[in-house]
C-alpha cells in the first residue's frame, strides 16, 4: 500500500504534466517508491500503474529499462562506483577494487549484514571528480581516495540508520 | 550521526571543477563561488536583464520574436550538446503559428562519458538556464517547457527545482511574466540511468513515461515532438549562452569566438591531467592552452592521445591534437568532433586496447536494443576487443572489427550505433600497431596501466 504522504509526492509530479499525460510522471513515482521502500516491487508497480492509469506492464517496462531502479531489495546503502573510461584513468577502477576488499564482497554483492550493496556503474556525469560514487541514487561522493572510502564506510556503518536498526529501533 | 551528515563531507564543492579562476573570458561561469546560485545573486550579476529587455520591461520597446531569433542567428551559437547545429536556425524551424500546444525541452541528460559541464551550470548558476529557456520560449511562442536532468545528479535536479520555485515567486515564470502578456510554465523532470536518453527523441519518449528508445527522424521534433506536438530541444549550455547574447548582441558573441564558431565553450577536461575540471574559454582557443589551464599532463608524463569531444568522438594522437584549436571546424578537420566538449586526456602509460575495451563495454551496456546492428554489433565489438586485450586475439580481428563497425555505422535509428563504431575505427586507424602487438605477444605494449 502507498501512504497518503507518498501519494502527495506523486501528485506533485503528476501536476507537472497535462492531465491526459499522467504517465509522464512514472519515472519520478518509481524513484519516490524506491527512495521510501528501497526497491520497486511488483506490488508498487501495480499501485503506480493504477494511480497513473497505465498498464502494469508499461510500468514494468520502465523499471527494467533504466539502470537505477532496483528490481529487488539491496543493502541499506547502495554504492555505485563509476568505472567508465574517464574515471578509470583517475583510479575509479581501483576505488571499486578497494571497496570489494574492504567490504569482502564482489561487485554486485551485498554484505552479509545487509548494510552495503556494491555496484559498478556507467558514467555518472562527474568525470572531473573521479573517483566518484553514488550513494542510494541521490548523493554523489567526489574525489574518493582510499582514505575517504574508508571514512565513508566507517561513517555509514556507525550512522544512526545502521546502529538504530541493530538495536531493533527505527532510524 | 545520520547517514546524510556522513555523506555531506564527501560532496563536491565545485572549487576544483568550476571556481578555480582558470577560465578565459567566461560568460556562463563568470562570478560564481558555489554559494551565489540563488535568484537574488543572479539578479545582482545582471541576471534576468536580457529577459526584461526582450519583454520591453526595462523601458525599451522590447524585441520581437523575429528579432530574438535574428540575434541568435547572428551570434553563430551552435548546439552545445554534441551535434553543433546552429541554434538560431533550429529555432526558426519551429512553426510559430501552429495552433496547438508546443513544447520547449532542455536536454540536461548529461551522460556522454567525459562530460560534466552542465552539472556545474545547473548546480551553481541555475537561473541562467531558466532565463535562456524563457527567452527561447518567447521567441518561438511556446508556453510549456521541461528540463530533463540526468538521474545520477539528483542533487542538481533538486537544486534546479528550488531555482524554479524562486523564479515563479518572482514572476519570471508563470502567467503574464513581468506584467507582459507572455506566459511560460517550466518544470523539471529527471532520468534514472539510461545513456540513450541523451538522444533527443529517446529523451522525449522518456519524458512521456516510456522506455527511452529513439524515434525515426523524420519527422523531426519541430513537427512531431513531445506528445506528438512541435518541440524544440536544446542542450543546457546552449540555453545558458542566450542571456549573454541578448545583452551584448549577436556580433559581440561571434567576435569572442571565431567565424562559424561563436562564443565561449565549456570544456570538461578529464583523465591524465593535473587539474581535471570544467574550463570555459573562447571557441578557437588552442588545445595546448586548454591543456595548460588543466595543469598539463599528469606527473610530467608525455601526452599520448586525446578523445576531444566525449567518448563517442574519434580519438586523436598527441601530435594531431596539439595542432588543433578547440572549435567545431578545427577538430572536425582533424578527423574527430568537438561533440559535447569533453576532453579525455591519455598519457603514454595508457594501453589503447584496454581503453577501447572499457568504452566498447559501455556502448554494449547502453544500447537500447531496438536496432539489430547496434544491439548485436556492440556486443561483437566488445567481445573482440576483450579477447584481444586478454591475449586471445587473432590476426584477422583488426579487419573484422572494422567490418563490424562498418555494419553498425549509419545503419541504426539513432546515433548510438555511430557512437559505438567511431571510437573503434579511430583506435584502429591511429593505434593499430598496439592491437597487433597484443595479438602477437598476448600482452600489452605499454607497462602498467596505472
Amino acid at each position: 500500500m502507498i501512504s497518503d504522504a507518498t501519494k502527495a509526492r506523486f501528485a506533485r509530479e503528476v501536476a507537472k504534466y497535462p492531465a491526459e499525460q499522467a504517465q509522464s510522471a512514472v519515472m519520478a513515482c518509481l524513484a519516490i517508491v524506491q527512495q521510501e521502500q528501497g526497491y520497486v516491487s511488483a506490488e508498487s508497480e501495480r499501485v503506480i500503474a493504477e494511480y497513473l492509469g497505465m498498464a502494469p506492464m508499461a510500468v514494468h517496462e520502465v523499471t527494467t529499462f533504466y539502470n537505477m531502479y532496483n528490481q529487488k531489495p539491496t543493502g541499506k546503502f547502495k554504492l555505485n562506483v563509476c568505472t567508465n573510461l574517464p574515471c578509470v584513468l583517475r583510479d575509479g577502477g581501483k576505488a571499486l577494487q578497494h571497496l570489494e576488499q574492504r567490504l569482502g564482497i564482489p561487485m554486485g554483492g551485498t554484505t552479509a549484514d545487509g548494510v552495503f550493496t556494491l555496484q559498478q556503474s556507467e558514467c555518472l556525469g562527474a568525470c572531473a571528480d573521479s573517483p566518484v560514487l553514488l550513494v542510494n541514487d541521490r548523493t554523489m561522493c567526489s574525489f574518493m581516495t582510499h582514505e575517504k572510502l574508508d571514512q565513508l564506510i566507517d561513517g555509514l556503518r556507525a550512522s544512526e540508520e545502521v546502529s538504530g536498526a541493530k538495536q531493533g529501533g527505527q532510524s | 550521526m545520520k547517514a546524510a551528515q556522513v555523506l555531506q563531507q564527501f560532496q563536491a564543492t565545485g572549487v576544483q571543477t568550476c571556481f578555480h579562476g582558470r577560465h578565459i573570458e567566461p560568460q556562463i561561469y563568470a562570478g560564481l563561488d558555489g554559494t551565489n546560485w540563488r535568484l537574488s545573486d543572479y539578479v545582482a550579476r545582471g541576471g534576468y536583464q536580457a529577459l526584461r529587455r526582450v519583454l520591453g520591461q526595462d523601458g525599451s520597446e522590447g524585441l520581437s520574436q523575429d528579432q530574438v531569433i535574428a540575434t541568435v542567428k547572428e551570434s553563430g551559437l551552435r548546439g552545445r550538446g554534441g551535434a553543433g547545429f546552429p541554434t538560431g536556425l533550429k529555432w526558426s524551424f519551429m512553426p510559430r503559428q501552429f495552433p496547438g500546444q508546443k513544447h520547449l525541452v532542455c536536454n540536461s541528460d548529461e551522460g556522454e562519458p567525459g562530460t560534466c559541464k552542465d552539472r556545474d551550470i545547473l548546480q551553481f548558476n541555475p537561473h541562467i538556464v531558466i532565463e535562456g529557456m524563457i527567452i527561447a520560449a518567447y521567441a518561438m511562442g511556446i508556453s510549456v517547457g521541461y528540463n530533463y536532468i540526468h538521474g545520477e545528479i539528483f542533487q542538481t535536479y533538486e537544486r534546479f527545482e528550488e531555482a524554479l520555485e524562486e523564479a515563479r515567486a518572482a514572476g519570471f515564470l508563470g502567467n503574464n511574466i513581468l506584467g507582459s502578456n507572455f506566459s511560460f510554465q517550466l518544470h523539471a523532470a529527471h532520468g534514472f540511468g539510461a545513456y540513450i536518453c541523451g538522444e533527443e527523441t529517446a529523451l522525449l519518449e522518456s519524458l512521456e513515461g516510456k522506455k527511452g528508445q529513439p524515434r525515426f527522424k523524420p519527422p523531426f521534433p519541430a513537427s512531431f515532438g513531445l506528445y506528438g506536438k512541435p518541440t524544440t530541444i536544446n542542450n543546457t549550455e546552449t540555453f545558458a549562452a542566450v542571456p549573454w547574447i541578448i545583452r551584448h548582441g549577436g556580433q559581440a558573441y561571434l567576435e569572442c569566438g571565431k567565424p562559424n564558431n561563436g562564443g565561449t565553450k565549456i570544456f570538461s577536461v578529464s583523465g591524465d591531467v593535473e587539474l581535471p575540471g570544467n574550463y570555459e574559454v573562447p571557441m578557437g582557443t588552442p588545445f595546448s592552452k586548454l591543456l595548460e589551464l588543466a595543469g598539463g599532463v599528469r606527473k610530467g608524463r608525455q601526452l599520448k592521445a586525446v578523445i576531444p569531444g566525449g567518448s563517442s568522438s574519434p580519438v586523436l594522437p598527441a601530435d594531431i591534437m596539439m595542432a588543433c584549436t578547440m572549435d567545431y571546424d578545427s577538430i572536425s578537420k582533424a578527423g574527430s568532433m568537438l561533440g559535447s566538449g569533453a576532453v579525455i586526456v591519455m598519457d603514454d602509460s595508457r594501453c589503447m586496447v584496454k581503453s577501447l575495451q572499457r568504452l566498447s563495454y559501455f556502448y554494449m551496456h547502453e544500447s537500447c536494443g531496438q536496432c539489430t546492428p547496434c544491439r548485436e554489433g556492440t556486443g561483437w565489438l566488445w567481445r573482440m576487443v576483450d579477447r584481444i586485450e586478454n591475449g586471445q586475439g587473432r590476426p584477422s580481428d583488426m579487419d573484422l572489427l572494422n567490418t563490424v563497425a562498418d555494419n553498425i555505422q549509419g545503419r541504426t535509428i539513432c546515433a548510438l550505433g555511430d557512437a559505438a563504431a567511431m571510437p573503434v575505427r579511430a583506435m584502429l586507424k591511429h593505434f593499430r600497431h598496439e592491437f597487433e602487438y597484443h595479438v602477437e605477444h598476448k600482452t600489452c605494449m605499454v607497462g602498467a596501466y596505472v
